[in-house]
Parts: C-alpha cells; sequence; structure tokens
C-alpha cells in the first residue's frame, strides 16, 4: 500500500467496523419511531443480546489482559474485580464505590504482587 | 398546586443559542460528567495500549459515540479479529441504540419539527445523554427541546473528547503499575455499570451468561466469539424470561 493508504487505513476501518454498523440503529428508529416501547419484546431481546456482549467483552479484557495490565497477575485482577463488585452492591448499588474499590485493590494487589 | 420541577428558569421565548447553552450547562454539571472523564480516560489508556493514533480516539468518540462499540471495537482490532467480526460485535452492540432512539425522537419532535431536525438528536442518542434527556425534557416547553438536547450531547461528546486524550497522554508517560490501573478502568466501569443498568432478572442473566460464555468461547477459539456470546447468552436469558411468564 502506498505510505497515504497506510495512514487513513485505520480511519477507513473506522468508518466500516465502528461508525456504519453502530449508527444503523439509529437511523433505523429515526425511520421507525413509533409503535415501539420498553416492553415490546423485539426491544427486551436486543437489550439482552447487547448486554451479555458487553459482559463478554468486559470479561475478556480481565482475564485475557494486554499491554501493562499483562503485568498484574491473573488473581489480582480477577480479585479486583471481585471486590469492586461487592463494594457496589454493599454500598447500595453505588457504581462510583464499586469502580474506586476495584481500582484501589488493582492497585494495591499489583502493588505486592507484580512481577 | 405542585409544580413539576423544571430544568431551566422560566423566561419569555429564549433563543436557540440559549437553550443550547442551558443544554451543554446541564450535562456539564450533571453525575454523567464524572461517568465519561472516568471512562473516556480508561478508554484513552485502552487506545494507547493497542497502538491506536490519539486522534483515531477522538474522531471515534464523535463518529461512533458510544462507549460499549468503542472499547468493543478496539479491543476486537486490537487483538486481531477480522474487521467482519469487529463489525458484526459492533451492530450487535448497538441494536439497543434502536429502541432508545425510538423512547427518545416522540418527546422532540413538536407540530413544526423536521426529520432532518432530528438527525443529529439521533446521533448524539447514548446512554448518558438519554437518561438525562428523559429526565428534563418533559419540564421544557416543545420549542426549547431540540437545542436543550443538542446542547446536553455536545457537553457530554466534549468531555469524552478531552478525557480521551487525557487518557491517552497519560498512559504513555506513567510508570506501568499505574498505566495498569488506568487500564483496568474501562474493564472495572464497565462491569459495575452494566450489573447497575441490569435491573430485571432477563438482564441480569445475560450479563452473567456474557461473563461466563464471552472468556469460554475465547478459550476454545471459537470463530465469531464476541457475536455468538451476545446471540447465546442474550437469547438464552429472554428464552428463560419468557418461560417463566408463561408459568405465571
Amino acid at each position: 500500500m502506498n505510505p497515504a493508504l497506510t495512514e487513513l487505513w485505520p480511519y477507513v476501518v473506522l468508518i466500516l467496523c465502528g461508525f456504519l454498523p453502530n449508527e444503523v440503529w439509529r437511523l433505523l428508529g429515526l425511520v421507525l419511531a413509533r409503535g415501539l416501547n420498553e416492553d415490546s419484546q423485539i426491544v427486551v431481546w436486543s437489550r439482552a443480546v447487547a448486554t451479555a456482549l458487553l459482559a463478554g467483552v468486559v470479561a475478556k479484557l480481565i482475564l485475557f489482559a494486554n499491554g501493562a495490565l499483562t503485568t498484574v497477575p491473573l488473581s489480582v485482577r480477577v480479585g479486583a474485580a471481585i471486590l469492586g463488585f461487592v463494594a457496589f452492591a454493599a454500598f447500595k448499588r453505588s457504581v462510583f464505590a464499586g469502580v474506586v474499590v476495584g481500582e484501589a485493590a488493582l492497585l494495591i494487589g499489583g502493588y505486592l504482587f507484580s512481577h | 398546586m405542585s409544580e413539576p420541577m423544571s430544568a431551566l428558569p422560566p423566561e419569555a421565548e429564549p433563543s436557540t443559542a440559549a437553550n443550547f447553552f442551558a443544554g451543554l450547562k446541564s450535562a456539564l454539571t450533571s453525575v454523567f460528567f464524572l461517568v465519561l472523564a472516568g471512562t473516556y480516560i480508561g478508554m484513552g489508556a485502552l487506545a494507547h495500549d493497542f497502538g491506536f493514533p490519539a486522534w483515531w480516539l477522538a474522531i471515534s468518540s464523535i463518529l461512533v459515540w458510544a462507549a460499549p462499540a468503542q472499547v468493543i471495537l478496539i479491543s476486537a482490532l486490537g487483538t486481531g479479529a477480522s474487521l467482519f467480526e469487529a463489525a458484526l460485535a459492533v451492530t450487535l452492540s448497538g441494536i439497543r441504540l434502536f429502541p432508545m432512539v425510538v423512547a427518545l425522537l416522540p418527546l422532540l419532535r413538536g407540530p413544526g419539527t423536521r426529520t432532518r431536525d432530528l438527525l443529529l438528536p439521533a446521533h448524539f442518542t447514548a446512554v448518558s445523554m438519554w437518561v438525562e434527556s428523559l429526565r428534563l425534557l418533559p419540564t421544557l416547553p416543545h420549542q426549547r427541546r431540540i437545542p436543550f438536547c443538542n446542547g446536553l450531547s455536545v457537553g457530554y461528546m466534549g468531555t469524552a473528547v478531552v478525557f480521551g486524550f487525557v487518557g491517552y497522554y497519560l498512559a504513555a508517560g506513567l510508570p506501568v503499575l499505574m498505566a495498569a490501573t488506568l487500564l483496568f478502568l474501562t474493564p472495572m466501569s464497565f462491569l459495575i455499570s452494566t450489573a447497575n443498568n441490569a435491573r430485571i432478572m432477563v438482564d441480569r442473566l445475560a450479563f452473567v451468561l456474557g461473563l461466563v460464555l464471552g472468556p469460554t468461547f475465547a478459550y476454545f477459539a471459537i470463530g465469531l466469539d464476541l457475536m455468538w456470546t451476545g446471540l447465546v447468552g442474550g437469547t438464552l436469558a429472554y428464552l428463560v424470561h419468557r418461560f417463566r411468564e408463561a408459568l405465571q
């Protein structure tokens, strides 16, 4: 590939794999914005699919870490995520408490056990 | 008689710009400002880690404007998934935008509203903006809603772009453990916020199934593992939900 194309390629990929596949649902909503509510079956199903997909991505990011995160042992990463989740549940479903506790646990665990 | 809480002081016919800036101000003073800042600091670190340019992330925040889709796109492309698989995973995560747009637009559409006036609000639709719009728009007269909503959205999007850069350049210059902690922000905040959004049984079951199936499919190197995680986990949860409803 010529150099200009090589530099532009990530942006072409962004449009093709990020922008268009995502935007199509917004446009569809704009065109068909009638007669659907939060309880319709297709809405319940699509929310379940998106939730499962996102949970899968999160679990993969924690278990099969990349880059700097690989220096923190797997047990510390999983333990920190669990502690964060417990804090979230304990502090009246506070997202803030969950994220802060999880991050603190990773920092401390990483400091003690990093290789 | 109690008046409903209004997002704006009552004034006679404020200008479009005034409504826009009221929305902008509302964005920068809401709790989602903190959530977005944290999320996009993590996203910046993730993009840096996988070798994407900083501007690529900024443009993806403007064009894609959905943190889950961006995380999926960056991690899929960064771990060498095919373009087809990345696009498929993004589109599956984006389905949820469809009912959100469908629920939002009736609030924005007034007697003289043209469809092209709704193009920007439709593009801006994402979790943060949607939750705040559904809370605040009903308190405003119809003609003020679209500029207010656009201001709100630009406030959130600007926050995402700025803190994406912050995370990107922080990750570049920090010691390894600090960089690892920044990188952990993305899975941690998504784990908790997804759990928080899953308030009914079908969503909670889908959440747990996704946590288990995602790594399992990836471990056994099943092709299109992200797509199968979403479809199998989500559909199973949905079927259990239907089955339980039928029993009641």
